[in-house]
Formats: structure tokens, C-alpha cells, sequence
């Protein structure tokens, strides 16, 4: 996923969240990104730097990015494998797999048989795990 | 655990006046036709306009307008790529010509995604092309695109009918709003359309007789928007899509 659509994402719905429970501050949110999302962390936070809302809420927000490593299974033959197995991608493909991830299946193969059906067992798509702040009554 | 795509989609949409999705009952009907002469028309009319293809499996617009499937630009996202003052996305912008196998948890996966990183910004109209059939793409452009308004494309087999009658059903179950059917690529004098849609209760916005000369315009935006087919879609569409004075 593009990094500034994910940080507009993660802002917009941290929002949301503190604004339907009653946060006067957001000290913490823990965002788990599926390593198929191909993010760079250091664009990500730059990108969070730059949409970060001058909402007062989240001014001392400690973000948290885990990637989560990717899992995939092949349908075919049962082979289970992970990102590297796949072997190198041409920057085409890197691209449009970043952007969409499920474009793998455009791209990739699995490393036994050959087949592009397999699963995204783990390490796709996006989270928000936690999101921790203060309540005037808490 | 909260996924903040879904949030993204909305804000992506917010400038968006109208948003009309096109389905059909049936493979081939021509939805993609209709979709991409609708926005044509538009954005002939003089309205911002933007065009998503949502078929993954046999993405057709850049085919029928005739626009590049190259990377499209980032900006704080993605820009969508401007055809002749048609703004337009397809999984073809990312995927080229190589096919995209893709099943259910995929499908849903991809559509949130190339829906929260595509920004339409101000826009009078977007025009869908929806994913075929009822299955998991369709169902998941129904949920996710909220504010959506439906016109089905129909044709007169009683093939045809049989499964427009399906789809009008499971429109009016999921309660979207239906603006009406299409007839396309009539080729002889029949009430079957117009028969199914009273017993529905829904307008016949327009018919579009086959029109041996759209195969050699596809890809010509002038010669297209000159075909009888075009003019006759956007004869019925237009009025429709912006009332007198909107
Ligand atoms: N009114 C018409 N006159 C002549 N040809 C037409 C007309 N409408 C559509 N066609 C042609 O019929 C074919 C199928 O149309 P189209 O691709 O729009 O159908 P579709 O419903 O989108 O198909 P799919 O279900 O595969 O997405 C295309 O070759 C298109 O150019
Ligand atoms: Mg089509
Ligand atoms: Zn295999």
C-alpha cells in the first residue's frame, strides 16, 4: 500500500476511534502491516509526519509499526513459502505489488510447481492492533 | 483488528457529487460499454469525470477509450491517469496484460486497497464498471461503495432477462438505489425489457440497437463519441445523471 494512503488511513480512523471513546489524547497505536504491503517504515513515518493532523489529541502519540512477515500456501501442490522464496522481482512488478499487494498473483509463483494459486496465509493487508489514550474519567 | 483502509475509502470518495455503478445480468451484455461511453459523454458535457474499471478478471475500458496502462502517478497516493479529461483506473494500470488469478479474500483485499489509494479529488460524476456476476467482487463493491447508484444493462434473450431479473433482485435485497435498465445492442423490435422492468417497477432509461460500427471505433474517442451507440447512451443517460439545471 502506498505509504501516505496508509498513514492518512491510520490517522483518519485513530480519530474516529478516540472521538466515539471519549480520548482526550492518544498516547499510543500499535499498526501491524502485512510484509506483502512492501512499506518502507522510514516513508511511512515521514508520511505520517506530513498528514499527521494538527489534531491536539495526537500530539504525543507513540506510533508503533510491526510488519508482519508473509506467509503464502500453494493451492496445487500444499508447498508453503515465504516472500524471499519467490526469488527476485523485476521493479515493475515490485511496484505494482506494493501498491496493490494482491497483485502478487500477477507476479509471483509459487517456487515448487509454478502455480500463481496459492494463498496469503499470513502477512497481507493492514491493522490497527491497539489504540491506547487518556479518558477525563479513567 | 481495525482496518484503516476502510476508513480511507470514504475520505477518498468525499468529493465525488455522484457516483453511478454499472451492472448487467449477464457476461458480455456490455457493461464496460455503457460504463465507458457514459463517462465519455460526461466528460464531453463538460463535467469532471472519472472512470474505474472494477473487473479484474477481463478489465475492458482502457481497450474501449483507448487510454495507456502505464504506472500512474503518486501523488500522497495515486493519481488517476487523465484521458481526454476522463480520469481513469484499471487493475490494468498495475498488472499490464498479465492475468490476475485472484479468489475471494484476494479480491476483497485488492478492491479496498486500489480504493483507498486512489485519489478522484473533485469529480461530478465517477462511473463503476462493476465486476461481473454476483460473487464476491460484486458483493464487496456493493458494501464498500456506499453512496453508489445502480444502472443495469440488459438485452433482450429471454437468456439475458433471466439472469437481469436475478441481479435487479439482489440489488433491491442489498437496497442500493436502482436509476434503471438499459437495453443494449437490440437488433430487432421486442418488449422484453420494457415488460421485465414494469414488473420490477423500475424505468427503461433508454435502448441501444447493435451498432456494426463501434467495433472499428473503439479506441477513437472522436469517432466513438460519434457512433449511434454513444449518442443514443448518452441520450438516455445524460438527462438522467444530471437533471435540468444540476
Ligand atoms: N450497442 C452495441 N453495438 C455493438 N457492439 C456492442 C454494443 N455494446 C457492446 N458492444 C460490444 O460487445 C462486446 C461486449 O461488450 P462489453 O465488453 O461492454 O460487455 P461487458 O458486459 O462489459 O462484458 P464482461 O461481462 O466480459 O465485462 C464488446 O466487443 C463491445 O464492443
Ligand atoms: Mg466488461
Ligand atoms: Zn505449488
Amino acid at each position: 500500500m502506498h505509504e501516505f494512503a496508509l498513514a492518512e488511513s491510520v490517522v483518519r480512523a485513530t480519530l474516529q476511534t478516540a472521538e466515539s471513546e471519549g480520548m482526550t489524547a492518544v498516547t499510543r497505536v500499535v499498526v501491524q502491516v502485512g510484509e506483502l504491503q512492501q512499506i518502507k517504515k522510514d516513508v511511512f513515518e515521514f508520511a505520517l509526519k506530513q498528514v499527521h493532523s494538527d489534531d491536539p489529541r495526537l500530539a504525543d502519540t507513540v506510533l508503533v509499526v510491526e510488519i508482519v512477515p508473509a506467509r503464502f500456501s500453494c493451492r496445487v501442490c500444499e508447498h508453503g513459502f515465504t516472500l524471499a522464496e519467490t526469488g527476485e522481482h523485476d521493479a515493475d512488478a515490485k511496484e505494482a505489488i506494493h501498491f496493490v499487494p494482491e497483485l502478487a498473483h500477477a507476479f509471483m509463483r509459487c517456487p515448487a510447481c509454478g502455480s500463481p494459486d496459492f494463498e496469503v496465509a499470513e502477512g497481507r493487508g493492514v491493522g490497527i492492533a491497539s489504540i491506547e489514550g487518556e479518558r477525563p474519567d479513567a | 483488528m481495525l482496518d484503516p483502509r476502510r476508513a480511507a475509502v470514504d475520505a477518498r470518495l468525499e468529493g465525488v457529487k455522484r457516483i453511478v455503478a454499472v451492472t448487467g445480468g449477464k457476461g458480455g451484455i456490455g457493461k464496460s460499454f455503457v460504463s465507458s461511453a457514459l463517462a465519455l459523454a460526461s466528460a464531453r458535457a463538460g463535467r469532471a469525470t472519472g472512470l474505474l474499471d472494477l473487473d479484474f478478471t477481463s478489465p475492458s475500458d482502457h481497450v474501449i477509450l483507448g487510454f495507456e496502462t502505464g504506472f500512474p502517478t503518486e501523488e500522497f497516493g495515486i493519481d488517476p491517469a487523465d484521458h481526454h479529461g476522463i480520469r481513469c483506473m484499471s487493475i490494468a494500470h498495475f498488472a499490464g496484460d498479465a492475468p490476475v488469478p485472484m479468489r475471494g479474500d484476494d479480491v476483497t483485499n485488492a478492491l479496498l486497497e486500489l480504493l483507498a489509494i486512489t485519489r478522484w479529488k473533485e469529480l461530478d460524476l465517477l462511473v463503476i464498471d462493476m465486476p461481473p456476476g454476483i460473487g464476491d467482487a460484486a458483493l464487496d463493491a456493493m458494501r464498500l461503495l456506499g453512496r453508489a447508484e445502480y444502472v443495469v444493462v440488459a438485452g433482450s434473450s429471454r437468456v439475458v432477462l433471466e439472469s437481469v431479473r436475478r441481479t435487479v433482485r439482489l440489488l433491491q435485497d442489498v437496497r442500493v438505489p436502482i436509476l434503471g435498465i438499459v437495453e443494449n445492442m437490440r437488433r430487432k423490435e421486442d418488449d422484453g425489457v420494457r415488460r421485465l422492468a414494469e414488473a420490477q417497477g423500475l424505468p427503461v432509461l433508454g435502448t441501444v440497437d447493435f451498432d456494426e460500427t463501434l467495433e472499428d471505433a473503439l479506441g477513437d474517442l472522436d469517432r466513438l463519441a460519434a457512433t449511434t451507440a454513444v449518442r443514443s447512451l448518452a441520450a438516455a443517460l445524460l438527462p438522467v445523471v444530471f437533471p435540468a439545471g444540476r
